[in-house]
């Protein structure tokens, strides 16, 4: 246990902090896409939204063994948790950074291997606010000019004919798209996943998941707001 | 050729130091920026002025004595290149030149270019070698080593000890400089028996000593003259996190 | 000056092993006891001092770097030898010793040199378990290569970078026993000179680099691993802080010079670009196994190198010798080059080398087998001069790079100072007139490792144990003539910089006393020395203050002593009236213009007694004897 302590007081262990929560969160990212492929469908002959279906399931997954919205919970407060641990070590991190580096130079050039590894701290921030928003605007709906509890299809296209509101959306999703490719590089060179055969994968591997998501998040609503899916 | 140099003079450990404007004229494209620095400080001291302190010894790219910000970039514009090996014909005439300290807290100035790099040493003292009795190793033959593992060995151990990694890294990290060790001395079946307790004691060392934490910029693999690669960093990470995990006991990472 | 040089007795195979029984040994209870002082973490002081904290002795160990990883060990190329025989050519301990005392043209110690290949075997082990990444064979077993004219393949190599990885090796055993508690390092401390109390050596006074405070440190016995003293050229392969001062200061103390004109030239170095030139950087010199070497004819040859034709071509080397060709040794090479330059066939814009062409070579194994071989060296000399090797010819020219010449020293390792050993190159033991290629790692690692650990406690055990503090009157008195010095060196407030003095310097001593001497040349240098030394104290400019780090000061205390030390190497190659290995008389040549060795009158060592600056000093000579090796001349013909 002294040795995991040990870990965990090194900034190598805050780093495997960042690594795991943020595991858990780009898992939760990309379930989150490919559900939302959902608005893609029409609806089934009884007028149900495949959405409408898909976020009943969601609700109500692992009933009876527990309670309505048991399962959801459980993994709300997993997510909140990994979201914690991941804000808590980067501003641990940030702070070490800037003890470590007190005075910048006169004249400085970057040398990063990617734009993104910069834009991280930034990118975390906007990150942030926006899931915020994304709370207020679809799960609780004070930021939705017209929600209706449970109508997820309907919510989701009355939102993003808005332009502004798919604009918002775009920054927010070019921000994942950044910090999810520096975040899964990342996530391999934190935690020693490295093979000198395979390390050329890992860079093609960060971009394409980032793309896909990044495309994956962004299909339906461009398909709301050019009036394909309504 | 003719150069506008801004050179950033420091007395010593306490003064705050400036930025100072110098010209440096019949500069040849053939001298190496160590030389131009040399004529400058003739000139300097021809003038009564003191000469601005810099490091160097070997000036050929190996004791890693030499370096210095140049236009933002550890050892200036040439990749794979130390500054004593970086030759004027890098530059153009009229050009204007930010010359600068390694800045990191755990590489303190002690006047103009020259940091206290004394930080290194003990991260290296921490585990950073074998513990072999002179006089009781095996012949060296006793112990086949395979080619690459022997290659990958000295691959990671060309590591000069400069400080362009600290200087590069936004987060003024050391983790590449402690990592090519961990790794040069992982690769070799002799670093086996201390593997996990070097990796942790080296960490500690590093994180004690002020450096900051590694954010996997690749800054780092950018500025090295010798082109360490931050695949050793992950290493680190991974012989860290096993060490960690470890059911066998191992030291604290202090030894002595 | 008494010089007993204490070799055992006994045939020489026996002579180490016997002498390590009859030594007296220190209790190792008591080691912790006494303190020994080590000058220098090169290959010499960073083992010796890693091995010493080991064994219990109380280690203060000194650089004037920041780190002990800088030291210019680390800037070797080819390799270190050991006669393991591990490529079952027919190479044994008495071949090894016999190439080294004949490659050094019978002026080095048999003894010392027998002991040398016997440990060479241990020191491959000793790095190889150290995690020293040698090259290896695809079988996993260490790799050789020949080596420097070599009939045998034994050296073992890591790439390029030999030098590197050993120091690496040593520093890191050295930054164990540091932290470990038995080894106190002191960084950017410069020794400035040597505490001797009643005839014996028992401290050093030294200068913080950063502070600028003068310090004095005692102890039982003190070391100096101090390196050589090439930079009396000014441009040299040395690294820039390279000086002769800690060796210089134990000189003035009592400890005889030996050999000091025993300089080493390497024939392939780029030559200098223009007057701006810091140092030479040495191009390893494997690359005379496939270059060939050339001058054009016409000495007007205005024409670039791949114009001219071959019949306007002089392949010189391969003319003088046809059956060595462009391997000759080195300084039969170097100094070819030189007469080549001198008689206007020069290269380049400055007409100052000669080409070392890879064009047949290319031709005959391919780019890519080229590249594979010197794929570094050619970027490295790229890098340098901003010309492809690939498309056009290296230029190339003999730089000063070795001194075998140090303090005198007895099998022990001892100077004529009693407590003080000097190790590694800044003795003068085991090359002789002219060192082998790879030998030099070999000698300053056998010193550091494996003699001085053990000799050290010889000494320790037959003295009686007293205390000299840092409050006694001798180390006192010496603190004040060190200040007095430094102040004299603020206070003259002259006119030229330290550097253009000792650009002068060097560029007397490179006519005078380099690849070739002659009687007039030396004797004029003799009388110019004297001159120049005391423009330098009157007109020298060191800007700042004494009280800091002032870069300015510490190269003007170095360039002070090589003035004085100038002296010495000119009155040695003077006095020995023959050629011998590196050591080249005009006066002394074969009928086919190769040195002349004269063994009747000179099978000596030179030992230089200090009698004041400006004083003659006085010449002292150890006879060697050649029981195991015949005396035999060589020939590359």
């Amino acid at each position: 246990m002294s040795r995991v302590a040990t870990l965990y007081r090194s900034t190598v262990g805050k780093k495997v902090l960042m690594a795991v929560s943020g595991a858990v969160l780009f898992g939760f990212v990309f379930v989150h896409m490919v559900g939302n492929l959902k608005m893609l469908f029409p609806p089934d002959a009884a007028g149900h939204y495949a959405m409408d279906v898909y976020a009943e399931y969601l609700r109500d997954f692992g009933y009876p063994l527990v309670p309505h919205a048991g399962v959801l919970w459980i993994a709300r407060f997993v997510l909140l948790v990994a979201v914690g641990i991941h804000i808590v070590s980067a501003v641990q991190l940030a702070r070490l950074s800037r003890a470590a580096r007190p005075r910048g130079y006169a004249k400085e050039k970057s040398l990063s291997l990617s734009y993104a590894s910069r834009t991280m701290r930034w990118g975390g921030v906007i990150l942030l606010l926006f899931i915020v928003y994304h709370i207020l605007h679809f799960t609780t709906g004070q930021a939705h000019s017209s929600f209706v509890a449970g109508a997820v299809h309907r919510n989701y296209v009355v939102a993003f004919q808005s332009p502004i509101v798919y604009g918002v959306y775009f920054v927010a999703q070019l921000a994942l798209c950044f910090h999810l490719y520096h975040g899964v590089w990342s996530f391999f060179q934190t935690l020693g996943l490295s093979h000198p055969k395979y390390n050329h994968l890992r860079r093609p591997f960060a971009v394409g998941f980032a793309l896909v998501v990044f495309v994956g998040f962004l299909t339906p609503p461009t398909l709301v707001l050019v009036g394909v899916v309504s | 050729m003719k150069l506008t140099l801004h050179v950033w003079r420091q007395s010593g450990p306490n003064d705050v130091g400036r930025h100072e404007r110098y010209e440096a004229d019949d500069v040849s494209e053939h001298m190496s920026f160590l030389e131009m620095l040399d004529v400058v400080n003739e000139r300097l001291t021809e003038r009564g002025e003191e000469p601005i302190a810099f490091e160097h010894d070997c000036r050929e790219g190996i004791c890693g004595t030499c370096g210095m910000m140049i236009n933002g970039v550890p050892h200036g514009p040439k990749s794979m290149t130390t500054a004593c090996q970086l030759h004027m014909r890098s530059f153009r005439d009229g050009d204007e030149i930010w010359i600068e300290p390694w800045r990191a807290t755990a590489f303190p100035v002690l006047k103009d270019l020259v940091v206290d790099r004394a930080g290194f040493d003990r991260i290296i003292a921490s585990g950073g070698y074998v513990t072999v009795r002179t006089g009781s190793a095996p012949d060296g033959n006793a112990m086949p080593v395979p080619k690459d593992d022997a290659d990958a060995a000295f691959d990671a151990a060309t590591c000069i000890g400069c400080g362009a990694c600290v200087a590069a890294c936004p987060n003024a990290s050391a983790m590449l400089f402690t990592s090519a060790k961990v790794a040069h001395l992982a690769a070799l079946p002799q670093g086996q028996t201390e593997r996990w307790d070097r990796v942790l004691g080296m960490v500690e060392t590093h994180d004690a000593e002020g450096f900051g934490n590694c954010t996997n910029h690749g800054a780092c693999e950018t500025a090295c003259p010798k082109g360490i690669s931050i695949d050793y960093i992950a290493q680190l990470n991974r012989d860290l996190i096993r060490a960690t995990l470890n059911a066998k006991p191992v030291g604290n990472g202090t030894r002595g | 000056m008494e010089l007993n040089s204490g070799i055992p007795s006994g045939p020489i195979a026996e002579k180490w092993d016997n002498h390590r029984f009859d030594m007296k040994l220190v209790n190792p209870a008591n080691k912790r006891k006494y303190d020994v002082i080590i000058v220098g973490t090169g290959l010499a002081g960073a083992s010796a001092a890693a091995t010493m904290g080991e064994l219990g002795y109380n280690v203060k160990v000194f650089t004037y770097h920041d780190s002990p990883r800088r030291a210019h060990s680390i800037a070797a190329q080819g390799g270190i030898n050991a006669a393991k025989n591990y490529q079952n050519d027919g190479d044994s301990i008495f071949r090894l010793f016999y190439d080294t005392v004949k490659g050094g043209d019978f002026r080095s110690r048999e003894a010392n040199v027998y002991r040398l290949a016997q440990i060479s075997l241990n020191i491959i082990d000793q790095a190889v378990a150290q995690g020293v990444p040698f090259a290896r064979e695809y079988g996993g077993l260490l790799a050789n290569r020949s080596f420097g004219g070599a009939q045998v393949s034994r050296t073992f190599y890591a790439r390029g970078q030999t030098g590197q990885q050993l120091l690496l090796g040593a520093y890191q055993a050295l930054e164990c026993q540091i932290r470990a508690g038995t080894v106190e390092i002191s960084t950017r401390h410069e020794m400035m000179d040597v505490v001797v109390v009643d005839g014996v050596a028992r401290g050093i006074v030294t200068r913080d680099l950063v502070s600028g405070g003068i310090e004095s440190f005692t102890a039982d016995a003190v070391v100096l691993a101090t390196g050589g003293y090439s930079n009396v050229f000014f441009l040299s392969t040395n690294a820039k802080h390279c000086n002769v001062t800690a060796a210089w200061r134990a000189h003035r103390r009592g400890a005889g010079f030996a050999n000091p004109c025993f300089t080493q030239i390497h024939p392939t170095c780029i030559p200098p670009s223009g007057d701006y030139q810091s140092k030479l950087t040495l191009m390893s010199e494997s690359l005379r196994n496939d270059g060939r070497i050339w001058v054009p004819k016409d000495e007007d040859e205005t024409r670039r190198a791949r114009d001219i034709p071959e019949s306007e071509r002089d392949y010189y080397l391969e003319r003088f010798y046809p059956s060595f060709g462009n391997l000759s040794p080195r300084d039969i090479a170097s100094r070819r080059a030189k007469q080549m330059v001198d008689e206007g066939h020069g290269v380049g814009e400055r007409k100052n080398g000669v080409y070392l062409d890879f064009k047949d070579a290319i031709a005959r194994l391919g780019r890519d087998a080229i590249s594979e071989r010197y794929g570094n060296l050619f970027e490295m000399y790229e890098k340098i001069t901003g010309e492809n090797p690939y498309e056009t010819p290296m230029r190339i020219y003999p730089a000063p790079h070795y001194t075998m010449g140090g303090l005198w020293v007895d099998y022990d390792l001892m100077t004529t100072v009693p407590g003080l050993f000097a190790i590694g190159e800044a003795n003068f033991s085991d090359h002789g007139a002219n060192r082998l290629g790879a030998s030099a790692l070999m000698q300053g690692l056998a010193d550091g490792y494996f003699v001085i650990p053990l000799t050290i406690g010889n000494y320790l055990a037959r003295v009686t144990k007293s205390r000299v503090g840092t409050d006694h009157p001798a180390v006192k008195d010496t603190e004040v003539e060190v200040r007095a010095r430094l102040d004299r060196l603020m206070s003259v407030h002259g006119k030229r910089t330290v550097d253009s003095f000792h650009i002068e310097l060097g560029r007397l001593m490179w006519n005078a006393c380099g690849m070739e001497r002659s009687k007039e040349g030396l004797e004029d240098a003799l009388k110019r020395i004297p001159e120049l030394r005391e423009e330098f104290w009157r007109d020298v400019r060191v800007p700042g203050s004494a009280a800091d780090l002032n870069q300015s000061l510490e190269k003007a205390g170095r360039v002070a002593d090589f003035m004085e030390f100038a002296e010495v190497m000119c009155h040695d190659a003077l006095t020995r009236d023959e050629s011998c290995g590196a050591h080249y008389r005009i006066e002394h040549t074969t009928d086919e213009g190769e040195a002349k060795r004269d063994d009747e009158n000179y099978a000596f060592a030179s030992v230089w007694e200090f009698k004041g600056v400006g004083e003659s000093p006085v010449l002292h000579r150890e006879s060697l004897e050649f029981e195991n090796v015949e005396l035999s001349t060589r020939s590359y013909k």
